[in-house]
């Protein structure tokens, strides 16, 4: 690992972005689901934030009952296949196999659910059966996992659902925003026609809803609304040289990726502004894209880092360096990125400081700010009565995911800051129950 | 170095380790390339009035991912004429003067039998081995096991045989009936050397559900076969206890079923084998496994201080007895081991739904680790077999080893439970939770 070539084909980028969790084979789910324990109460169904009955999902990969197990993974995650491959399994069901705790590599959770969900797409098997329609209709903003998991929920009980989305494709940051790594546009975008072939849930694509106009429309249309429209653009650092030309915002620059793949122009030599799971994809696809160089710049120390040590890995592994205590000053050019004034920073008492005088210019023709998304409190606060928390984020009954106007729902990022598909999956499928509560 | 070679009723071998009469031994090729291998004889694929083979012929039997834990087989004898099998046996002998060939025999009628052991035994076979334990299609013929089910028959083949032969006979006794050591007795009467055991068994290994027929496939049908392997060494363990405690059985015996590796050997000789025969295994990974059992049993000799097989032969025959005179007073109690314990509970299912409810869950947050509930638990072993770690669940003794009682003795001295209420009963006193206590539980 460590040397890309810049990818100049299709075929190339393909290359590079080589899947780190491929589809199993037939054989290879077999030896795998054997390993299996079958855990009484197990941990790695309690990790799931979906709950999947794991153990039972393992054991009919190992009978030979794809499609029963495509039914225990559908039941809980609508967003299975999905999560099987972009979930960060390491921290969450793989990390609580029992196996663990005798060193033993613990079973490849993700890449089972995968498998078996995917015969099912393939095939297009029809796992569910819903409900007569129950007169009632539901309008749901943003066709990411949140909305998603909430239309095909509501589908199964019944009700008419028409999903608004801003952009050209479904699934969200499934496709938009997570690295090509970890899984294609074609498999994302195969699971969402799965999905709505099955559930026949309504999606207007490219239909922005965008004023107090629009919602009303749809408050006169809908008995209720689901807001999933998850986060805005990269925040701003609030420093010269933002609007330099090659300073990206790292959400921006990974949805060009995930859409034109290696038509997208890269520098010779990144600098990624960030210490969180995003920065660390940045990083890894600057470097798969054939940067020269591709380094991390974090203000703090290694260890204060938010990403998930094994992503941090993964960004190493592909040739990425880290730079840390280092804090931006200004990003320098003229017209053009050219380099990045940092300053030294050091834990005093527990707080970060500068090192005075310790300031450097750093070189580069590109910086990616991977500095978290801003939230889109603008968009919000059309809707009436609604209520954010101290973090901007939607105020919600953790049970129902009712928000402060009744006939509001809201679950996914723009609920809970920005967590992961899987999170969003959950809470969409139980914010549909909270609907199916309040209009019954 | 201790000394590992065998001596089965004459018949000597450098080492235990026989290949059993089966498709290993189809050919001089395969019998010399396994001497070369390490192997310390072979028992020649039986010969006859050679047969016409159908295809297919093998069904196995997997158990998740391991391949091969059953075998079984509608090949029938040797399908190649005898004076090329007779050529070879000479050819082999040539080579390996101090290996044991055997030659494996089936025919019908005095005459044929009295000819076929001149013929292998001018050929220079070290012994003669009498199949009277093939389990499919030559007993539809009157051979195989349709000898080795009724001993009167057997014995008087046996004693056609030793009319003539002037090297060891070995008897080879088919499992398909409910006493072995009828035959076994049946065997020594008519004269045999030895006896070998077990054959297959009769099974059908499985069932096609796409197309309603049973493995192996025939031309849209099947049949039963016989069966081997590692599943069966339990049934063949037990059959060999059997014959070597039997007072009139007699005869030094080779053992045969599921043999592996050189724990599984040992295990036969410890109940009682002179030598083993291996086939399966051969037919899984090939000749070479015989270098892991020949280094495995050394190791395991010197470590226990035995210079040769007789030192350790028969050794665990003393400690089967009868379940009547097990000691009612021995009490064990399962340990968990906190450490060793990675929380897959599969203990606590397995007492909970299979066992005496003796397994409590912890009721700390995010602690997984069970507890023996000591006043419930029977001592059954079960948990410690289905835990997957390593000594993490060992059976702890409780009784002071003071108090002997038996069955037995309970039944000779009026203690023993004899009406249906009897209080008396094992189980009195044992707690059991209530029926409805059942319902709606996590599984």
């Amino acid at each position: 690992m460590g040397e890309f070539k810049k990818p100049t084909s299709e075929q190339e980028f393909e290359q590079n972005f080589q899947q780190i969790k491929p589809l199993m084979n037939k054989t290879e789910a077999y030896y795998e689901s054997s390993r299996c324990l079958f855990c009484y109460d197990a941990p790695c169904q309690t990790a799931c934030p979906t709950s999947i009955d794991i153990p039972l999902f393992i054991r009919q990969i190992n009978s030979g009952n794809l499609t029963g197990s495509a039914s225990t993974i559908y039941a809980s995650n609508y967003f299975g296949n999905a999560c099987g491959k972009v979930c960060p399994t390491e921290v969450l069901c793989e990390g609580a196999c029992v196996y663990t705790e005798q060193n033993v590599k613990p079973i490849e959770i993700g890449r089972l659910q995968n498998y078996a969900t995917q015969k099912a797409i393939d095939e297009k098997k029809k796992l569910f059966k819903l409900a007569s329609a129950n007169g009632k209709k539901v309008a749901i903003i943003g066709a990411g996992p949140a909305g998603i998991s909430c239309a095909c929920e509501l589908r199964t009980l019944g009700y008419e659902v028409t999903v608004f989305e801003a952009k050209e494709k479904p699934s969200g940051l499934t496709v938009y925003g997570v690295a090509p790594y970890k899984i294609t546009n074609e498999e994302a975008l195969n699971e969402m026609e799965y999905l709505q072939e099955q559930f026949g849930y309504q999606v207007h694509y490219n239909q922005r809803i965008d004023s107090v106009e629009d919602l009303q429309e749809l408050e006169n249309n809908y008995d209720a609304v689901f807001i999933g429209v998850g986060l805005g653009n990269t925040s701003s650092l609030q420093m010269p040289g933002e609007d330099l030309e090659n300073c990206v915002g790292a959400t921006e620059l990974i949805e060009e990726l995930r859409m034109n793949h290696h038509q997208v122009a890269m520098g010779k030599k990144v600098i990624v502004l960030g210490g969180g799971n995003t920065a660390m994809d940045a990083a890894s696809e600057a470097a798969r894209m054939g940067a020269e160089k591709s380094i991390l710049a974090y203000r703090r120390s290694k260890a204060e880092m938010g990403a998930y040590e094994f992503e941090y890995d993964l960004a190493k592994g592909a040739g990425v360096d880290g730079m840390f205590n280092v804090s931006p000053l200004e990003i320098q050019g003229d017209g053009k990125v050219s380099g990045v004034k940092f300053i030294r920073t050091e834990q005093r008492n527990g707080k970060l400081e500068s090192i005075a005088g310790s300031e450097f210019v750093e070189s580069c023709d590109m910086v990616i700010r991977a500095t978290g998304q801003s939230k889109q409190v603008a968009w919000l606060s059309q809707i009436e009565g609604l209520e954010l928390d101290k973090g901007n984020r939607i105020s919600v009954n953790p049970e129902s995911f009712q928000t402060t106007n009744a006939r509001y729902f809201a679950a996914g990022d723009a609920m809970n800051g920005g967590k992961e598909v899987v999170n969003a999956a959950a809470d969409g499928k139980q914010a549909a129950r909270g609907i199916h509560n309040y209009l019954s | 170095m201790p000394d590992i070679s065998a001596n089965l009723a004459g018949i000597k071998s450098p080492n235990p380790f026989w290949l059993a009469s089966a498709p290993p031994t189809n050919s001089g090729y395969q019998i010399m390339k396994a001497f070369d291998a390490g192997w310390g004889g072979a028992v020649w694929k039986t010969l006859g009035v050679p047969v016409v083979n159908v295809s297919s012929r093998y069904g196995g039997v997997n158990y998740r991912d391991s391949r091969l834990v059953g075998l079984n087989n509608i090949e029938l004898i040797t399908d190649r004429p005898l004076k090329d099998n007779l050529r070879e046996i000479e050819e082999v002998k040539k080579y390996f003067p101090d290996h044991a060939v055997i030659a494996s025999l089936m025919v019908e009628s005095k005459e044929q039998w009295h000819q076929i052991v001149k013929d292998v035994e001018n050929a220079g076979a070290d012994g003669i081995e009498l199949n009277f334990g093939c389990p499919h299609g030559m007993c539809e013929r009157g051979m195989g096991s349709a000898v080795g089910q009724e001993p009167e028959v057997l014995k008087t083949i046996v004693g056609w045989v030793k009319e003539v032969a002037t090297k060891p006979v070995i008897v080879k006794l088919t499992p398909n009936i409910s006493d072995i050591t009828e035959p076994a007795q049946a065997a020594n009467e008519g004269g045999g050397d030895a006896i070998s055991l077990i054959n297959t068994i009769q099974s059908l290994v499985g069932v096609d559900i796409d197309n309603f027929v049973p493995y192996p496939v025939v031309d849209g049908k099947s049949t039963h076969g016989g069966y081997c392997g590692p599943a069966v060494k339990p049934i063949a363990l037990n059959m060999l206890k059997n014959c070597a405690q039997h007072p009139n059985v007699n005869l030094p015996i080779s053992g045969i079923g599921g043999i592996e590796n050189w724990r599984d050997a040992v295990e036969y000789i410890l109940l009682g084998a002179t030598n083993v025969q291996v086939c399966t295994a051969v037919m899984h990974f090939g000749f070479g496994i015989v270098r892991d059992m020949i280094s495995g049993l050394e190791g395991y000799m010197e470590e226990k201080g035995f210079n040769s097989l007789d030192d350790m032969r028969g050794k665990a025959l003393g400690n089967v007895t009868n379940w009547e005179n097990l000691n009612l007073k021995y009490k064990v109690i399962a340990d968990i081991d906190e450490e060793k314990c990675i929380g897959c509970q599969l203990c606590y299912i397995a007492c909970e739904d299979g066992a005496h409810q003796a397994i409590g869950l912890s009721e700390k947050d995010g602690e997984r680790v069970p507890h023996i509930i000591e006043q419930n638990c029977v001592g059954c072993n079960l948990c410690s077999i289905v835990c997957p770690v390593e000594e993490c669940i060992t059976m702890v003794r409780k009784d002071d080893g003071s108090e002997v009682v038996t069955w037995k003795e309970r039944g000779e001295a009026g203690t023993a439970p004899t009406t249906f209420n009897d209080e008396k009963a094992g189980g009195i006193g044992h707690w059991v939770p209530e029926p409805k206590d059942a319902l709606k539980k996590r599984v």
